[in-house]
């Protein structure tokens, strides 16, 4: 039997950004002994990373504002391919749940009358978007975790221990569910610091490790975004949807090479900022969609006019959606107008006066000072398409958080449906808050409900062990830092942004190369704080999700949203009704296929004008009238 | 046992401190010109003299109020409020006790202090030499807690200043007059108030010490002038201590007569 | 442009290590972390070392470069001369694990110690109103992204390892300062800093500040109005008569 550290919770969280936390205080709220499980330090989650803010129509900005008209913005920006439930309890429910974090300590930017500052951002109707500054992700984080300290307290003050109802494993890696049957029994893991394995046994598991970005060579994702959760999932028995479904941001930094993916601010062009090619032309002109003739100025003279008088010019095609910017600089790189490191200019320096900048974007201008020694007063920045967030995950029941299988529920960007297609900016903080809650009051339903406590089969905790220890046994293999590097550029190359079939049947071709290679790899040294180790574990689940991706892309024959097909270029209300769901198979293979989605509930189909609902939906969808 | 960066559990790096840089200028710089100017101040009031120039009206701030009957004829403006004081006591010695304790106690000085002639530290993960340290929590170190009532004496001692200002536009006939030393005198009167002012104890009691800001609309504005001046704190004391030191100095020799004043007007 | 860099990195545990030598490629624009991932992907596979966002906010990545505790993700190899020697060793306070990373529990332990906000019993979710001018204070603190780079380098505890106990470090009087000139909290905290958060070892020498990340203005901001504020409580006889008085029912 291996040797390990058992514990027994009633619920086992695992990761511990704002929608993992958030599902642990719902748990231990509930009465439920919960444990929560991150990779990293408590606290530095990539929800830190957020920095634009947490929509939600608490109206204080613009009383207009409610509820069916943030539904509306979040359908429209996932091209109606949401699971409609979760795009209505989202908007229905963040307000609420914005206010809770009030109670908890958090200080947000104030309005003049002292409530709630919200602003403008890409897609909302009305400025709606709480926030601090641009560091509202960091806010939420330590909001969150200093109510967790609190229920701590609570607890020491009733049992004279701080961890008797609610512990933080920091460090510590789950590498497997177990199961018991059809439901899960518990998680197996181990300790970054010692090596060691830990097992926890626990009825419900909640699923909160965020995202896939470390999949892509650009990304503005952090380390710990493998697709841990998607991939212990789908081990476990569960589907996930839209996986072909990511989202590139169009301006993140290509070089230096220190700050390469990491974000450069909507901001930068919303305040006059210009994309140049080599040749120092202004090319969105060129990549202006028929569509958006109307909206979009057609040349720099109304372009720049549109600054000071928005309301009689056209937009500069800068400000075009961010698929569509995305898209424009990739051509340009792609027909050898590029940046010497591959990307485009960005400049704000000649546009604006150097205070105004210094005024206007002063986080942009610190974080290049600070980070790369690039002065954005005096020189352009160097931009290009990142690899930003997934919209596809584990496929949910809307009111529960629950996954297909019994005892495993998901929150935030591990889940998949809430968002469709395209995320909005602003989406996915209210989305971990939501979610998080429903999710830990899910698991806490769940546990009450049961009639028997499954339990662990010691056959799947020695073979867990074996697993995890695999990469140890070998000699002579590749090391998973070259691995990690060739698979990270197989999917910027062949599932990026643009796709195309045959691309990505090469992708699938590699990504089989790649299994070979992993199960060779080699690591060296012991298993004490090992980060090699650590990156040949991850790296299992990197490329699970990347075959998910690139499989869903394949099938999926139209381009909506965070999917774009050079061979199919329009988006077909044939394919809205469909969703492309993965799961293993029993050889452990990715298998993708078709699933109808739920029409949408008539009260929230006639929250849309008929007009509108044509462009998205077929004939036999619409309502009659 | 071993302490500090070498105690057990902690990395066995073998280095005092890894540091590369010279971080051991700015504190000896700063050590010296305390130091200079402990001896200086020193010998200064043990004087009893050369602080006041009939001719002209200027009182040297050290010396300011001069209010024993021992001060010289002219320099107790404000009245003699003391008799003769022993030879070996300083006519000053309120004074000194105020601006010193001002000083002393000041939260920046404390800083310099510490690091420059305590070394604890004296820079930034450069080890310290004592065994053991217990802060500002005993006696005496408790007592620096008692900033705010010298801040109190240093305004009081400010505005005489200021009049001892008004006073030295005296020219040689008994009118208005500007010489060198009347604009030393105000420089060094600018300089003081802007270290006082921006003082931290300063910065809490006019609204720091407030809960809520918005109730307190005034205060607010007070507290936001005060935070101006605040971060430069520091240079505001090293400054206004060259323009003491200046200021004495001249003062010292023209009633010294080693030198004249040079007159602007009258 | 890229040369080779000169690195001195300490490997070992708590058992023991010792500075080694490397020399590693270093290419234009880089930060000292990513020559110390070129490190593990080329020469030292094993090599432990904690980091995450890669951007300056998350605060996982400190350590000690030529004996200054910094993030490793901001600074920056062209502040170096390319002979250069670079020294980087694990934070000096906490307890070593493995190479630069090190124990920071002492961190985890101290936030639990001071009491969470207390939220007006009054007052219903949605219902609280602030002026931007009183969160103002705290949000500045609150922009910490714990690093703990403060209290690696705090001399009250880097140079006395018995003083942990009874001090909290400038991380966590901060966030007792945060909550004390948060408008809306209900507890009182000022006699707590001094007793049991230990405020009083401070010696303002501002080392906190210094090498804060975020350029928080630690002791100017959190720790001197919280030691003014004590001295209103603890020091002050005048405002504590006047206290008396006003408090006298009419």
């Amino acid at each position: 039997m291996t040797e390990l550290e058992r514990h027994s919770y009633d619920v086992v969280v695992i990761g511990a950004g704002g929608a993992g936390l958030r599902a642990a205080i719902e748990a231990r709220e509930q009465g439920k002994k919960t444990a929560i499980i991150c990779k990293s330090l408590f606290g530095k989650a990539h929800t830190v990373m957020a920095e634009g803010g947490c929509a939600a129509a608490m109206g204080n900005a613009n009383s207009n504002d409610n509820w069916q008209v943030h539904y509306r913005d979040t359908m429209r920006g996932g091209k109606f391919l949401n699971n409609w439930r979760m795009a209505e309890l989202h908007a229905q429910e963040a307000p609420d749940r914005v206010w809770e974090l009030e109670t908890y300590g958090a200080l947000f930017d104030r309005t003049p009358d002292g409530r709630i500052s919200q602003r403008n951002f890409g897609g909302h109707t009305y400025p709606r978007l709480a926030h601090v500054g641009d560091r509202t992700g960091l806010e939420l984080i330590r909001t969150l975790q200093q109510k967790i300290v609190s229920l701590q307290q609570e607890d020491f003050e009733a049992t004279g221990d701080y961890e008797a109802n609610l512990k933080v494993y920091a460090e510590c890696t789950i590498t497997e569910l177990m199961k018991d049957g059809d439901a899960i029994s518990g998680a197996f893991g181990y300790w970054r610091e010692s090596g060691r394995f830990i097992l926890f046994d626990a009825p419900a598991v909640v699923l909160a490790t965020g995202g896939v970005g470390k999949s892509f060579k650009v990304t503005s994702n952090s380390w710990e975004y493998t697709g841990d959760g998607h991939a212990l999932a789908m081990r476990a028995g569960a589907t996930l949807i839209n996986m072909e479904f990511i989202q590139f941001h169009p301006t993140g930094m290509v070089w230096p090479p220190s700050v390469k993916g990491i974000l450069v601010t909507e901001s930068v062009r919303g305040d006059g900022g210009v994309l140049k090619n080599s040749e120092g032309k202004r090319f969105m002109f060129d990549y202006v969609p028929d569509v958006f003739r109307a909206q979009y100025a057609d040349n720099e003279e109304e372009a720049d006019r549109w600054y000071k008088d928005a309301d009689n010019n056209r937009r500069p095609p800068e400000l075009l959606p961010r698929d569509e910017v995305a898209r424009a600089i990739n051509s340009e790189v792609k027909a050898g107008r590029g940046t010497p490191h591959g990307g485009v200019f960005l400049d704000v320096s000649t546009r604006l006066p150097a205070e105004e900048i210094t005024r206007r974007l002063p986080s942009m201008h610190h974080q290049f000072k600070e980070l790369a020694d690039v002065d954005i007063t005096k020189e352009p920045m160097e931009v290009g398409p990142t690899c930003h967030y997934v919209m596809g995950g584990v496929e949910v029941d809307p009111d529960t958080a629950s996954s297909t299988v019994p005892g495993l529920f998901a929150a935030g960007e591990v889940a998949g449906g809430m968002h469709g297609s395209n995320r909005l900016g602003g989406n996915s903080l209210s989305d971990l808050l939501v979610f998080g809650r429903r999710a830990g009051m899910g698991a806490a339903t769940y546990v009450d409900g049961l009639q028997e406590r499954p339990k662990i089969d010691e056959a799947d905790v020695d073979s867990a062990a074996t697993e995890a220890l695999a990469p140890f046994e070998l000699e002579g293999g590749e090391n998973p830092y070259s691995i990690h590097q060739d698979l990270q550029q197989s999917m910027n190359d062949l599932v990026g942004i643009i796709r195309k079939e045959e691309e990505m049947e090469r992708a699938l071709g590699r990504l089989a190369e790649f299994r070979g290679r992993i199960a060779k790899m080699t690591v060296e040294g012991h298993r004490q704080f090992n980060p090699g180790w650590h990156l040949a574990l991850d790296l299992r689940n990197m490329l699970t999700v990347s075959e998910c991706v690139a499989g869903a892309a394949l099938l999926r024959q139209e381009s909506r949203g965070g999917h774009t097909r050079d061979d199919f270029p329009e988006m077909s209300p044939e394919w809205r009704k469909k969703l492309l769901v993965c799961k293993l198979d029993a050889e452990g293979h990715v298998n993708v296929t078709e699933e109808q989605q739920i029409p949408m509930r008539e009260d929230l189909l006639e929250l849309f004008e008929v007009d509108e609902l044509k462009k998205y939906l077929t004939d036999e969808e619409l309502p009659a009238k | 046992m071993a302490t500090g960066v070498d105690s057990p559990g902690r990395a066995q790096i073998g280095l005092k401190t890894a540091r590369s840089d010279r971080w051991w200028l700015a504190p000896l710089r700063i050590g010296v010109i305390l130091l200079f100017f402990v001896v200086y101040a020193t010998i200064r009031i043990f004087m009893n003299k050369w602080y006041w120039v009939d001719e002209f009206h200027y009182l040297t701030p050290l010396y300011s109020p001069c209010v024993t009957s021992s001060c010289v004829e002219g320099s107790s403006h404000l009245g003699t409020w003391f008799g003769d004081f022993p030879r070996f006591v300083p006519f000053s010695l309120i004074t000194f006790v105020i601006l010193a304790g001002f000083r002393g106690t000041c939260y920046y000085y404390r800083k310099a202090g510490y690091r420059s002639l305590f070394f604890a530290p004296a820079a930034c993960a450069v080890p310290e030499p004592h065994k053991t340290y217990t802060g500002e929590r005993k006696f005496p170190l408790v007592a620096l807690n008692l900033h705010r009532y010298f801040f109190y004496g240093a305004l009081v001692f400010g505005l005489l200043n200021v009049y001892d200002g008004v006073q030295a536009f005296h020219g040689k006939d008994g009118g208005f007059g500007i010489g060198l030393g009347t604009v030393i005198i105000w420089v060094n009167l600018v300089c003081l108030w802007l270290y006082t002012l921006s003082c931290h104890a300063c910065r809490h009691i006019v609204g720091g010490r407030l809960k809520n800001f918005s109730k307190h609309p005034l205060r607010y504005r007070y507290w936001t002038f005060v935070s101006k001046l605040n971060p430069k704190h520091g240079t505001f004391a090293m400054t206004s201590l060259f323009t003491v030191i200046l200021t004495d100095f001249y003062i010292m020799a023209l009633a010294a007569g080693w030198f004249s004043d040079l007159r602007i007007i009258n | 442009m890229s040369y080779k860099g000169k690195f001195r990195v300490w490997r070992g545990d708590s058992e023991g290590g010792e500075l080694k030598d490397y020399e590693v490629e270093v290419n234009e624009g880089e930060v000292v972390l990513d020559v110390i991932h070129r490190l593990q992907a080329t020469q030292t596979p094993d090599m432990a070392v904690r980091w995450n966002c890669k951007a300056g906010k998350c605060g996982s990545c400190s350590a000690e470069i030529n004996g200054m505790p910094k993030l490793m993700c901001m600074c920056r190899m062209n502040t170096f001369e390319e002979d250069e020697v670079v020294t980087v060793t694990p934070m000096r306070t906490f307890p070593v694990i493995r190479d630069l990373v090190t124990d920071v529990s002492f961190n985890y332990q101290k936030a639990r110690e001071v009491p969470a906000f207390k939220p007006p019993a009054d007052l219903k979710p949605g219902e609280y109103r602030m002026q931007q001018v009183d969160v103002e204070r705290s949000q500045e603190f609150r922009k910490c992204i714990e690093c703990f780079l403060c209290q690696d380098t705090c001399h009250v505890i880097r140079d006395h390892e018995e003083n942990k106990e009874s001090f909290s470090g400038p991380r966590f009087l901060m966030r007792v300062a945060e909550l004390d000139m948060h408008p809306l909290d209900a507890a009182d905290r000022q006699n707590a800093a001094q007793d049991q958060h230990g405020l009083g070892f401070c010696n303002i020498t501002k080392c906190c500040t210094e090498v804060c990340p975020e350029h928080i203005k630690i002791t100017d901001n959190a720790l001197i109005p919280m030691k003014e504020r004590v001295a209103d409580r603890k020091y002050d006889p005048i405002v504590w008569l006047g206290n008396k008085i006003r408090r006298r029912p009419a």
